[in-house]
């Protein structure tokens, strides 16, 4: 059994260590059910150049699961949240950690994190795609779920100008059958040939048929 | 594919109608063997996330349903707890236990849909068709409960739109003893048959270390020894109030090696404990209304005003399903919606766990981890020179087949 610790506890070792550099720090409880057993998480803000050693921090306490890395265009900055679990395996022990990082438009990069968990390449792969933050050091910058035909410098999850323009949106409800089509030629349809009813070999036995 | 210089490149994909992931992959053979594996997905980027930052909530749920065909409870559940959270809705305790209801029926569909799959991905056919026959049980008794096979439309902000009633137990709990029967069968079908080992032992295997670094989740994780499972973790729903424990290999004597096998046990032994919670929920089922706010109206008000920011994870039959929400108070549409399903988490694992397997084996293992298996539908093989032949999918299945047949002589 790994020992495990409470919310409030990681979130004082992480003021502890980051002192004025983890700002923000909340923890939280949302209980469901009847027993009302709480779901716990630890949200906190750090600065983009400590992501590496929050995370860092974090794998010193548990070896944590990487949910997803979020992001939220939010007018002049982009959050970037990266969600986390530690303690999964025990039961109701787990307690999710989101730290938020936040990137200026003008300057749109991050370091990445995937020299500490392999499996954030996936997720950061994405971010590049969707929101236009620039991975620094990223093992694979191909992109991810944009074809490889999308426009530069648009970004599905943008606000502002390098959001989907207008233009790129096409109006299905506006889309109306098309005129222009030649009329398709119908064939006559055969006709049938009638055939002379056979006669029952058996009357039906009954039941469902009648 | 006249060139038999090795190592020559094996695109597989990317696309087929009936799939909601399409891939496209790209094997690097050397022979049978897989030396480097390469995917990308996105073959079939819908753009729901855009889509919802312009629609309200309750229009956002419908739109969840439809996220996956097999998973449809577990998206509209997964957004239905992240609002909650925002706009602070108290959920009856009644609509928890239908939750978790119709939540594990999915998974017991999705299981055997997917044991189903898997033995058609080996030869078996017979139990192939098998599989998908007693699948049917559950998929009725989700109709029964929601209306719909798919696209349940069951979930609601604050609760659910139908209730579970107790007359309508008993034929819950025939379908429940229905798959109690047949479980010892499936067991001895899947886990007691040579071929099968044969085939899924020592293949595709992710080591538990693995497994963690690569952000595994669900099944996939647990078969490679990681006990995680959000049910038990974070319960939410009704979870907390029930008795059960994760499911890891070692329930049928596995070490745990993570191999094919291995995810095989997990997901078998899986609709066993889902039996036990639908019995524990019917048994515990609280009183009461299943619905918060009855008006739409005055509840898509109290959205409007909802702001803050939220994230909330399920246990999706494949795995872990996270939703992330943000709210500002002043328009109806979130303004950031981000979903994150279970394939998202799992598929860094394929490059793993198909490296050095042999072409035969690649049917399997890349459904071993429950994607949409339609992938395979169209293989090109591509040599150096530029002279291509295309592979059907119906040829790499039957490269499979032969090789159940080969180990069967």
């Amino acid at each position: 059994m790994r020992a495990t610790m409470t919310p409030q506890e990681l979130a004082d070792r992480f003021v502890q260590k980051f002192g004025t550099r983890v700002s923000n720090v909340q923890v939280k409880e949302r209980c469901e059910g009847v027993k009302k057993l709480p779901q716990k998480t630890v949200w906190m803000t750090v600065s983009r150049e400590d992501i590496n050693d929050a995370v860092a921090e974090l794998i010193s306490i548990d070896y944590p699961h990487l949910g997803v890395i979020a992001a939220s265009d939010n007018g002049d900055m982009i959050d970037l949240l990266y969600h986390l679990q530690v303690f999964f395996g025990g039961k109701h022990e787990e307690i999710c950690v989101v730290f938020t990082i936040q990137v200026p438009k003008s300057d749109p990069h991050v370091p990445t994190i995937s020299g500490l968990i392999p499996g954030a390449v996936y997720s950061e792969r994405e971010k590049q795609d969707m929101i236009g933050v620039t991975v620094d050091g990223i093992p694979d910058s191909r992109r991810i779920f944009l074809p490889d035909d999308f426009p530069e410098n648009v970004y599905p999850w943008r606000k502002d100008e390098k959001g989907i323009p207008p233009s790129m949106v096409r109006e299905l409800w506006k889309v109306d059958r098309p005129t222009d089509r030649a009329v398709p030629t119908v064939a006559e349809p055969e006709p049938v040939e009638k055939k002379e009813p056979e006669p029952a070999k058996e009357a039906p036995s009954g039941g469902a048929a009648e | 594919m006249s060139q038999k210089k090795a190592p020559y490149e094996l695109p597989i994909g990317p696309i087929h109608p009936a799939l909601k992931e399409p891939i496209n992959f790209t094997f690097q053979m050397n022979g049978e063997v897989v030396e480097k594996v390469n995917f990308s997905p996105g073959r079939a980027h819908r753009g729901i996330e855009w889509m919802g930052m312009r629609r309200n909530p309750v229009q956002i749920l419908h739109l969840c349903d439809r996220i996956c065909g097999i998973c449809g409870v577990a998206h509209a559940l997964v957004f239905a707890q992240a609002v909650e959270q925002i706009a602070d809705i108290e959920v009856p305790d009644r609509a928890y236990y239908v939750r978790t209801i119709i939540a594990e029926f999915e998974r017991i569909q999705s299981h055997i849909l997917w044991a189903g799959v898997a033995a058609h991905e080996l030869g078996f056919d017979t139990l192939f068709y098998l599989a998908w026959q007693i699948r049917e049980e559950s998929v009725d008794v989700i109709e029964y409960i929601t209306g719909n096979r798919v696209n349940y439309g069951i979930m609601m902000l604050g609760g659910t739109r139908r209730d579970i009633t107790v007359d309508m137990f008993p034929r819950l709990e025939q379908a429940l003893q229905y798959y109690e029967g047949l479980l010892e069968k499936m067991v001895n079908l899947f886990l007691n048959d040579k071929t099968i080992a044969m085939r899924c032992k020592n293949t595709g295997i992710l080591t538990k270390r693995r497994a963690l670094e690569l952000a595994t989740v669900g099944p996939t994780s647990r078969a490679s020894g990681l006990a995680m499972d959000v049910r038990i973790d974070s319960p939410y729903a009704a979870y907390g109030d029930l008795d059960f424990d994760i499911v890891l290999p070692d329930v049928y004597g596995s070490d745990g090696t993570g191999d094919v096998y291995d995810r095989i046990i997990v997901r078998i032994f899986e609709v066993k404990q889902s039996i036990d919670i639908i019995r524990q929920c019917m048994k515990q089922m609280p009183e009461g209304p299943v619905l918060a706010e009855e008006k739409y109206a005055k509840l898509l008000m109290n959205l409007k005003k909802a702001s803050g920011e939220a994230f909330a994870r399920v246990e999706a039959p494949r795995g872990e399903d996270m939703h992330y929400v943000r709210m500002n108070g002043k328009q109806e549409a979130p303004e950031m919606w981000k979903v994150k399903a279970s394939t998202y988490s799992n598929q860094m694992a394929w490059v793993e766990i198909l490296q050095g397997e042999q072409i035969a084996d690649i049917p399997i293992i890349v459904a071993s981890i429950d994607p949409c298996m339609s992938c395979t539908d169209r293989v090109a093989v591509v040599s150096t020179d530029g002279d291509a032949g295309i592979m059907t999918k119906e040829h790499l299945h039957r490269l499979s087949v032969e090789k159940t047949r080969r180990l069967q002589a």
